[in-house]
């Protein structure tokens, strides 16, 4: 995926967003961090033009929820988790850049229920790989890349890595 | 970037680099202390024994809670509501503990290289809760971490520790901290409250603590332990308190945006006055809360293993 594929598969997205929950009401937009974190504010930004409203984002590090924390391997850093406003009764749009096995999301779907709860979670991807090892799907897709499974997915985005790019690489 | 032991015995032997890590991912965590659940899932499964042999409120209650706030269980022990009243020695107390599956173990005892010690019979994470007059090493982190926050910086500030050096394992473990970290340290008390060759630790020594403020950022007022006098150290605490008692006067000669740290527990009118203690520029209480954050870092920074994350 190039640049003008993310951009259009985002605007998509956020319209999509629109038309399933009719409106931005009660809408934020959640990024999981690091790219996440990104595509989240560019969609948040996309909703707000399309409306012509507001919304709050927040952004979330999931480490300390992962499932595999106590298995022999080191640590990985700790990043910030800032999650502003209230969730309770809010729409919750979380995103990601690749969904795969569905072991991030449940991270941060546990995280977000320790904030309060939420009236529902939706989840927008720009890939979904595939090979999920729990029942999670996505609400929001950019685009359905077919993988194998030791392939790996590398997605860039502008503000991390200069430019917008998705492409796969065999291991 | 990992921690290179699994044991936490000092900041001795810690790199700057390790110490910033330390600090990094206490600062995600102190965020964790403001939400509406305080507590997440990381360390669940894994056990901890807070193995107290001295008295403690701060560090042992502050440990309790970065440890229930991980979701670790949490086993507490103090030594004189156990089998150490009935003889039991500390190698056969631990190796018990250890024999019902434990992880990890915080400890406090009033002998130096007691934690080094655990290490050497037990196969648990080994973490120094402050041991005789030798390393505090989570307070001195903790201080770290506060005057980071406050100050954005460690590096060249002058940071000055006043009062019983000998026998605080804080001045010790803040001494090796702050020096790692780029700080000008300085240390002051009475002579007899002085070890000897202190100055090859590389710091600025004094007797007069008028010279010793000129031109500090950070003054860290250590605890005048009361059996000091008895022990014939101090003449008396009167005379302590004006010769080195930290009052209003003597904040004058500090450089602006100065701070006031203090372990606790204070001896108020003691070796600080009660209008330093709680003025503005004092962070004893911000001390407190961020010693929860820096323990869960620690906490999680050592319940890793040697692989790598993929």
């Amino acid at each position: 995926m190039d640049a003008k594929t993310v951009e259009r598969a985002l605007i998509r997205i956020a319209h999509e967003i629109v038309e399933k929950n009719k409106g931005a009401k009660n809408i934020a937009v959640i990024g999981i961090k690091n790219r996440g974190e990104y595509l989240a504010q560019r969609v948040a930004r996309l909703i707000e033009k399309i409306e012509k409203v507001q919304i709050p984002v927040g952004l979330m590090d999931i480490t300390l929820y992962r499932d595999d924390v106590q298995t022999k391997l080191e640590q990985p850093l700790v990043q910030k988790t800032e999650i502003l406003f209230d969730v309770v009764d809010k729409v919750i749009i979380l995103v990601d850049d690749v969904l795969f096995t569905g072991r991030t999301i449940r991270a941060a779907l546990d995280q977000i229920i320790d904030f309060g709860r939420p009236k529902c979670i939706q989840l927008a991807v720009l890939v979904d790989r595939g090979h999920r090892e729990l029942p999670i799907r996505a609400d929001y897709v950019g685009k359905n890349i077919p993988t194998a499974k030791s392939e790996l997915v590398k997605v860039k985005i502008k503000e991390v890595d200069g430019e917008d790019n998705v492409s796969i690489i065999k291991q | 970037m990992k921690l290179r032991s699994k044991h936490l015995l000092g900041l001795e032997v810690m790199t700057k680099e390790e110490i910033n890590l330390i600090l990094d991912t206490a600062e995600s965590f102190k965020e964790i202390l403001e939400r509406p659940i305080r507590i997440v899932p990381t360390l669940r499964g894994v056990t901890v024994v807070n193995l107290f042999y001295e008295p403690s409120t701060r560090t042992r209650i502050s440990f309790e809670l970065a440890e229930r706030r991980l979701s670790a269980e949490v086993i507490s022990f103090s030594a004189n509501t156990s089998s150490v009243k009935k003889g039991e020695t500390l190698k056969d107390t631990v190796q018990n503990i250890e024999a019902m599956k434990i992880d990890m173990v915080v400890v406090r005892h009033q002998c130096s290289g007691v934690p080094y010690f655990l290490t050497q019979c037990l196969d648990a994470s080994i973490i120094n809760a402050g041991d005789g007059a030798h390393e505090h090493p989570t307070q001195a982190l903790l201080d770290l971490f506060t005057i980071r926050e406050k100050h954005k910086k460690i590096k060249g500030l002058k940071v000055v520790i006043v009062g019983d050096v000998k026998y605080s394992r804080v001045a010790r473990s803040d001494i090796w901290g702050f020096s790692a970290m780029g700080a000008k340290v300085a240390v002051c008390g009475p002579t007899t409250l002085m070890p000897y060759e202190i100055e090859k630790m590389g710091i600025e020594v004094y007797d007069d603590v008028d010279e010793a403020l000129e031109g500090a950022d950070v003054v860290n007022v250590l605890r005048i332990q009361l059996e000091r006098q008895e022990g014939g150290l101090l003449p008396s605490l009167r005379e302590y308190t004006n010769k080195f008692g930290i009052n209003i006067e003597r904040l004058k000669k500090l450089n602006e945006n100065f701070t006031i740290m203090h372990p606790g527990p204070i001896n108020r009118g003691v070796e600080i006055t009660p209008e330093v203690a709680d003025g503005p520029y004092s962070v004893i209480l911000n001390q407190v809360t961020n010693g929860v954050a820096v323990r869960m870092a620690v906490l999680y920074l050592l319940s890793g293993g040697e692989g790598k994350v993929e």
